[in-house]
């Protein structure tokens, strides 16, 4: 449906649209479908915006507090107790702080698009609209919450007299990156969520167990050289890499092999969120 | 004439299957054994529907269900079609279909044209957000442009009449003002083709009236429409023809007055009154007092299904196996929420209860015609010795489900208008004048 070809009120348009509806039969304008719903998608992720923060008392202000928190536990934790090396000559606070932004946006999306489609059912039930609208407009919040972030990031630079080069430029390449990444298991779980609720009770511990696997509160280049190839499987560990060179001056270097292999890992992982929700995403209204 | 240009709903075999699940017969003995092995056979069973890709199924024994069968039709550009049939006939499953919110699991539906469906009133509302932008939100979420709602604006807020709480957040609304807001939002859809599933079942009265004005008018503009209801008077106003769903199947597909009286008449056939049968010989053994028959009359037809212009009888029919004093047979009418409405006694409002002697009886009471709503109620009957027992154990698995269909003297004066009481009794008024102009 495509409210845009109808003007109000005039009468009945003929139109050639054409549909049908048969078991098992692929959607074969599904990309095209979902171009149509972008009013929707827009109109989806306003609603989660704008319902976030009220009845919290000081509203946006979480999505500063919580990683600058973080970024202080990190930073005294992994710099000063373990007393492990930044990337070059960069605070280490900085360090973490690149880091953690992109692991924020990662872990965000992973945790809010598997809760999506569950709390979402009543739409589900009584309306059809491409089901990957509602976990993909969750990506927006967290991109939100990245861009105030990215302002707490700006004033420790400030504060440090550390300034980033050229390299920042390449800086949204990274972002799409990590929402990428995000994306594919993303998506994988969201659609198993719908059938498995017991997918709900993984995804915190994995957040969790994330957060120390992956390159947050150091340097990936503490990983022992002949590890590291095998550590870039994590598809974060690519991602952060990635923000560290961009943000930290040259004073990080990026580990070639590891990266491709991150970003290949990536990009697997997206083909099978995307193609496993296509596959299962007919079925959803039967389920929820 | 009739092409096949102007055909735009074709169903060709359409047909919905639902697996389901349920628990075997409760052995009479539970050994934690068996337990153990159940457990571990659906934790099996689970496993295996998850690396196949299967939905889970909970229970012991799986079964197909088929919601939708066989169904065909066909719908021309511009008409206005009702759907009618009991709950669980498959309506609402056949406009689920043709809203692609399902898949058919068999045959195929082709749709000529753009369909909006309404299968519910503020679906997506959300609490937090005001009138303002729930009106937004919705609007995008039935498939209108950011554009259109915009157009439509001021006309969506002054049929709602919540002009005063824009920027409220719905959750303060009252329930009357947020079924106005959505209906307005609802109302102003204009797609080619409008699916609307009973949603018109709700709000007051005189707002309903104002929705099906408005449907009307949409009808006018030459739009095809698909129309749930159990309210055969609106049907009636606004289909051109109908089609009547009985076990997923369509059971007749044609002009609107034929079919409802298809489905009133076919109603009688069905029912529980069969099963109550089986109920009464599995009450448990009374000394005194044994149940023979219960029945549910109109017009001598032992039936569920009831017109409110028409009286209605209630008829027990039993031994009385020694002599008792009080006892009371009663039957009660609760609303389907479980409230009672009203419960009546066989022997009245008599203070002293007659000794009764050991014989057959037969006691019936005629509930008056216009006097019950086009409405389901729930029948449930008792007989009971006062302050001693009750010889019908209760709460009575004796349940019945009434189905009234408004006919008479109060619905008839305004067709469409749907009585929102419990109970639409017809009282005697006298209006004179006394001054005369």
């Amino acid at each position: 449906m495509s409210p845009q070809d109808i003007a109000p009120d005039a009468p009945a348009k003929v139109t050639d649209h054409l549909l049908i509806l048969e078991a098992g039969r692929a959607e074969r304008h599904y990309w095209l479908d979902l171009w149509r719903y972008r009013e929707l998608f827009v109109i989806l992720a306003w609603r989660d915006l704008a319902v976030r923060y009220k009845q919290t008392v000081i509203g946006v202000a979480w999505a500063v507090v919580r990683p600058f928190l973080t970024m202080l536990i990190f930073t005294f934790i992994f710099g000063r107790v373990a007393k492990l090396h930044s990337d070059g000559a960069a605070p280490y606070s900085i360090m973490v702080f690149a880091g953690l932004m992109p692991w924020t946006l990662f872990s965000s999306i992973l945790s809010e698009a598997s809760a999506s489609l569950v709390s979402n059912t009543n739409l589900i039930g009584k309306i059809y609209f491409p089901r990957l609208i509602i976990p993909s407009a969750t990506i927006v919040v967290a991109l939100v919450d990245f861009a105030i972030t990215f302002g707490l990031l700006v004033a420790m630079m400030v504060w440090f007299r550390f300034a980033p080069d050229w390299r920042i430029l390449f800086l949204p390449l990274f972002i799409v990156l990590g929402v990428l990444a995000s994306l594919g298991p993303a998506l994988f779980i969201t659609a198993l969520n719908v059938k498995y609720r017991d997918f709900r009770y993984i995804i915190p511990f994995l957040v969790q167990l994330g957060t120390y696997v992956s390159p947050v509160g150091f340097s990936s280049s503490v990983v022992p050289a002949q590890w590291r190839l095998f550590y870039s499987l994590n598809p974060v560990v690519g991602v952060i890499d990635g923000f560290r060179w961009c943000l930290l001056g040259g004073q990080s270097q990026l580990y070639l092999p590891g990266f491709g292999l991150s970003v290949a890992v990536v990009a697997g992982f997206l083909w099978i969120g995307v193609a496993y929700f296509r596959a299962t995403e007919r079925t959803f209204a039967d389920l929820l | 004439m009739a092409t096949n240009d102007d055909i735009v709903i074709r169903a060709e075999g359409l047909g919905k299957k639902y697996t389901i699940g349920h628990t075997a017969e409760r052995q009479r003995y539970v050994a934690l054994r068996d337990v153990m092995a159940r457990g571990v056979r659906n934790l099996q069973r689970s496993a295996m529907d998850l690396i196949r890709g299967r939905p889970m199924v909970v229970g012991d024994e799986v079964e197909e269900f088929w919601a939708l069968r066989d169904v065909n039709f066909e719908i021309k550009r511009g008409e206005v079609v009702g759907v009618i049939g009991r709950n669980g006939a498959g309506k609402s499953t056949l406009l689920k279909i043709l809203s692609r919110i399902t898949e058919p699991s068999e045959g195929r539906a082709s749709i000529h044209g753009r369909v909006a469906s309404l299968l519910e009133v503020g679906t997506g509302f959300h609490p937090e957000l005001t009138g303002r932008e729930n009106i937004y939100l919705n609007g995008a979420i039935l498939g209108m442009s950011r554009a259109e709602i915009k157009a439509k604006f001021d006309e969506i807020v002054a049929f709602a009449e919540v002009e005063k709480f824009l920027d409220t957040p719905v959750k303060r609304y009252s329930s009357g003002m947020y079924v106005r807001l959505a209906f307005a939002v609802a109302a102003h859809l204009e797609p080619e083709i409008l699916v609307v599933d009973e949603v018109l079942a709700v709000g007051d009265g005189a707002f309903q009236q104002k929705c099906l004005g408005k449907m009307g008018e949409i009808a006018g503009k030459g739009r095809t429409i698909l129309f749930v209801s159990h309210n055969m008077s609106t049907i009636q106003a606004l289909c051109d023809s109908a089609i009547l769903l009985s076990h997923g199947r369509i059971l007749l597909n044609g002009d609107t007055a034929d079919v409802i009286r298809k489905y009133i008449d076919g109603a009688q056939s069905i029912g529980s009154l069969r099963d109550i049968t089986s109920l009464i010989e599995n009450l448990p053994h009374d000394p005194i007092f044994r149940l023979r028959r219960f029945d549910v009359l109109q017009d001598e037809q032992s039936t569920l299904n009831v017109l409110s212009g028409k009286p209605v009888d209630i008829l027990f029919d039993y031994d009385i196996l020694g002599e008792v004093r009080d006892l009371i047979i009663t039957f009660l009418l609760y609303d389907t929420d479980g409230s009672l409405l009203f419960e009546s006694f066989h022997n009245g409002d008599s203070e002293i209860s007659p000794l009764t002697h050991p014989g057959r009886y037969v006691s019936c009471c005629r509930i008056p015609s216009d006097f019950l709503a086009p409405r389901t109620y729930e029948l449930r009957i008792n007989a009971a010795i006062h302050r001693v027992r009750d010889c019908i154990p209760q709460p009575s698995e004796i349940n019945l489900r009434l189905n009234v269909t408004g006919t008479g003297r109060v619905n008839s004066a305004y067709p469409g208008y749907n009585t929102p009481g419990r109970l639409a009794p017809l009282l005697r008024w006298d209006t004179v004048v006394t001054v005369s102009k």
